[in-house]
């Protein structure tokens, strides 16, 4: 097979950045057959694939991306599903660049002109974008598989079920356990129905990915906010479940403690996300209310805040700061994220931090039907300093560059605490400083026995791939310990 | 889904059902709330729970028709089923080791204060239930209050019922007459709560509020119903949704509470012609 030499990714098929600013469909359109198999002809297939150990699931890519290679999609999605739950979703979520694809070895390969060095390095293998691609080709083209799993009789509760939840349920049922997901919210998915767009993830592969779980047998019960109404005691003592698996995810929203965080249009990244992905308040007949503000203020770098810049630019607003005290090389947000953010329009303050908002407060609420709104947004101008205990250089204040930025929103996209909700309603499991569930690192099992944790729970906000991984390490721990007694 | 067993009109405005949701019936303590939606594209509302039948699995709510949610749960009836019915969610109220309780409800609020007049009188505290409504016809809950109370103080602003006069002035007048309350719990309208405070605080009575922000999901994760207590910013959810009333910033929570009004009123408008009601 002709390796192809290309140094260059085939670049992703998107909706025009004009038009896609303005609607709720998914910014990336997927390669097609031909592009798929062109781009797995990119990969060298190494002995010792460097790939593999930048993926937290360890997926075996030089084999799936092979199978591609040749025409064999099915058998490229048996591959990754070996190791991966979510590939639909993960394929569109992981920050490739940091992972996988940040360890290609043609990151290392020289680009050639005339047979010279131009001093350039080749691009990664499209990595992800094939992981994408080989999950849509399953899900739009694999026939339904009806294989009854026999099951071994014991039961597992599943807390939760953003990515961590649906792993480790996946995992367990497919192995034959009685498994029982409980989730809060009247919809399961976690983040991925809560917080991810529909322009990024659509909904329809989040469904399509729990209709799966449902067939293969585990029961979901919504509406079950665990620690209230049941606390994993009672789970364990009255219900009959043997293991229990936490994965309740990210909690409160931080904000920054600066005056006017109360004011009418301060929202979390969080609160703003839910409304909009969760309650649909983009939707013109939605009971749920969403401002449509004019002028936003997104305060953060994340993905998170990518996705609050976006959704705010497809709510209307016709100017969006994205404001991130350090700059843009430290943006942690995915290269991708930030560079759709930017084709539709976004404008980055980096270096930049907020030192308050202002409220209108001009007259009074009786004459002034913007009293008490956001009007503007003061910020300071922040240079870096010397790297902090995290390796990254502090960012700091230049004195006297205070400045103003007219805004009708501000969305606080800072990162959450962990909910105390389960630590304080389960005697014997235990949390850190920050207040996250501690865990043993082999097993994930928490302080508290046969109770195991993963997720955001575990490690404050984090991705949907470390989340799934350890879903799944947790998943056959419990096996090791159910099939053991 | 959960069905409704049984519903009651208390006023032209305000109704109580009983929800089958046996889990939340066993689990449920007064101060603690619901959250419910009405139908698969309905929003998501919190509402205190007025009460429990442990042995029948019922969970009993009050509410009063403000917008077009609560329009569209009143559109119900006995054996119609809602959407989705979650909890019990939010701390209990801490009502353990008083003696001489005043509690003291106002208009719609009163749907939450009787639960803790209830918890109270079972504890064996004294109860002093002073009770507000703007006038006679929107009188709720007064043989429940009647049962539970020591000592029962009826207030309607227009003097149709009880005493004409604020709660806030029934409550001076006890505490001048030398009632000594080691405790207050007051739950109604925020300026009802805000001027009680300024009473008690006069007074050094401790008083608790049950706080009623605007929520989504009302499990810890949106940041939506923040209230600013001792200067801090705490989350009615998961921290509350009780706080010392002495604590509490209620105008930062009055403003905060406006956020949708003309979209909710708007919305209201259009559940009004859809249900053929006249727009209040």
């Amino acid at each position: 097979m002709a390796i192809n030499m290309r140094p260059k990714k085939n670049p992703m098929p998107t909706q025009d950045p004009k038009v896609r600013a303005r609607n709720f469909d998914e910014v990336a359109l997927g390669y097609d057959e031909e592009t798929a198999i062109d781009e797995a002809k990119r990969c060298l297939n190494c002995r010792n694939p460097s790939c593999v150990q930048g993926c937290p699931v360890r997926i075996d890519i030089p084999a799936f991306i092979h199978e591609v290679s040749e025409g064999r999609f099915e058998e490229a999605y048996q591959v990754i599903s070996r190791s991966s739950a979510l590939p639909a979703v993960c394929g569109r979520v992981c920050p490739q660049e940091n992972q996988c694809e940040g360890k290609c070895i043609k990151l290392r390969l020289p680009v050639l002109k005339d047979g010279k060095p131009t001093g350039e390095h080749m691009e990664a293998v499209g990595i992800g974008r094939l992981e994408r691609f080989v999950a849509d080709y399953h899900r739009t083209h694999a026939k339904e598989e009806d294989r009854t799993i026999e099951k071994n009789g014991h039961k597992v509760a599943v807390i939760g079920s953003g990515p961590s939840g649906l792993t480790c349920a996946g995992d367990l049922a497919r192995k034959g356990y009685d498994v029982t997901i409980f989730e809060a919210l009247h919809v399961a998915g976690g983040v991925l129905m809560y917080g991810i767009p529909e322009f990024r993830l659509p909904k329809a592969i989040v469904q399509s990915e729990i209709d799966g779980l449902r067939k293969m047998g585990v029961r979901i019960e919504t509406d079950m906010v665990i620690g209230q109404v049941y606390s994993i005691d009672e789970l364990m003592q009255e219900q009959g479940f043997e293991a229990v698996f936490v994965g309740s995810g990210a909690g409160l929203p931080r904000f920054m403690n600066i005056p006017g965080e109360n004011a009418k249009g301060v929202y979390s990244a969080n609160e703003f996300l839910t409304r909009m992905n969760l309650m649909k308040a983009y939707r013109e007949e939605s009971k749920t209310p969403i401002e449509h503000a004019k002028r936003v203020a997104v305060v953060g770098g994340g993905n998170v805040a990518m996705d609050a810049c976006r959704s705010a630019l497809r709510l209307g607003a016709e100017h969006v700061y994205c404001v991130y005290r350090r700059g843009r090389e430290e943006l942690p947000a995915r290269r991708e994220e930030v560079e759709h953010a930017e084709e539709e329009g976004v404008d980055f303050q980096l270096l930049t931090n907020p030192v308050a908002i202002i409220e209108d407060l001009e007259g009074t609420p009786k004459t002034n039907p913007n009293y008490g709104c956001v009007k503007k947004i003061r910020c300071i101008r922040m240079k870096l300093g010397e790297p902090d205990a995290s390796g990254r250089r502090r960012p700091e204040p230049i004195p006297d560059s205070e400045f103003e930025l007219d805004v009708d929103c501000v969305i606080m996209s800072l990162g959450t605490s962990p909910n105390p909700l389960i630590k304080s309603t389960t005697p014997g499991i235990e949390t850190n400083a920050h207040g996250c569930l501690i865990v043993n690192e082999e097993t994930n099992e928490t302080t508290k026995e046969h109770v195991y944790a993963g997720g955001d729970a575990v490690t404050g906000a984090a991705t949907v791939i470390l989340a799934m991984g350890a879903g799944k390490k947790a998943a056959k721990a419990i096996d090791e310990y159910l099939s053991s007694k | 889904m959960y069905r409704i067993v049984k519903k009651e009109v208390l006023n032209p405005t305000v109704s109580r059902m009983w929800i089958d949701a046996r889990p939340i019936a066993r689990k449920a303590k007064a101060g603690q709330f619901i959250i419910l939606r009405v139908d698969k594209e309905g929003e998501r509302i919190p509402l205190t729970v007025a009460g429990t039948d442990k042995e029948k699995g019922l969970v009993e709510i009050i509410y009063q028709v403000v917008g077009a949610t609560t329009m569209e749960l009143n559109q119900k009836e006995e054996g119609d089923f809602l959407e989705d019915f979650v909890g019990p969610l939010g701390r209990p109220t801490e009502l353990e080791g008083y003696r001489n309780v005043c509690v003291i409800g106002g208009g719609a609020g009163c749907a939450i204060a009787l639960p803790e007049a209830k918890e109270l009188h079972q504890l064996g505290a004294r109860v002093t239930s002073i009770v507000g409504f703007r006038s006679k016809d929107l009188v709720i809950l007064e043989k429940d209050f009647e049962a539970c109370s020591d000592r029962f103080v009826r207030m309607s602003d227009d003097g149709t019922w009880g005493e004409k006069g604020l709660v806030t002035k029934a409550l001076e007048d006890l505490i001048q007459g030398g009632e000594k309350f080691d405790c207050v719990v007051a739950i109604g309208p925020l300026i009802m709560m805000k001027f009680v405070c300024d009473v008690t605080k006069k007074y050094g009575v401790k008083t608790l509020c049950s706080m009623n922000p605007i929520m989504i999901d009302g499990t810890g994760m949106c940041g939506c119903c923040r209230v600013m207590v001792g200067g801090k910013m705490r989350f009615a959810c998961v921290d509350g949704p009780d706080f010392d009333g002495h604590e509490i910033d209620f105008d930062s929570a009055m403003m905060r509470n406006t956020m949708y009004r003309p979209w909710e009123r708007k919305k209201y408008e259009e559940t009004c012609h859809l249900f053929q009601k006249e727009v209040h």
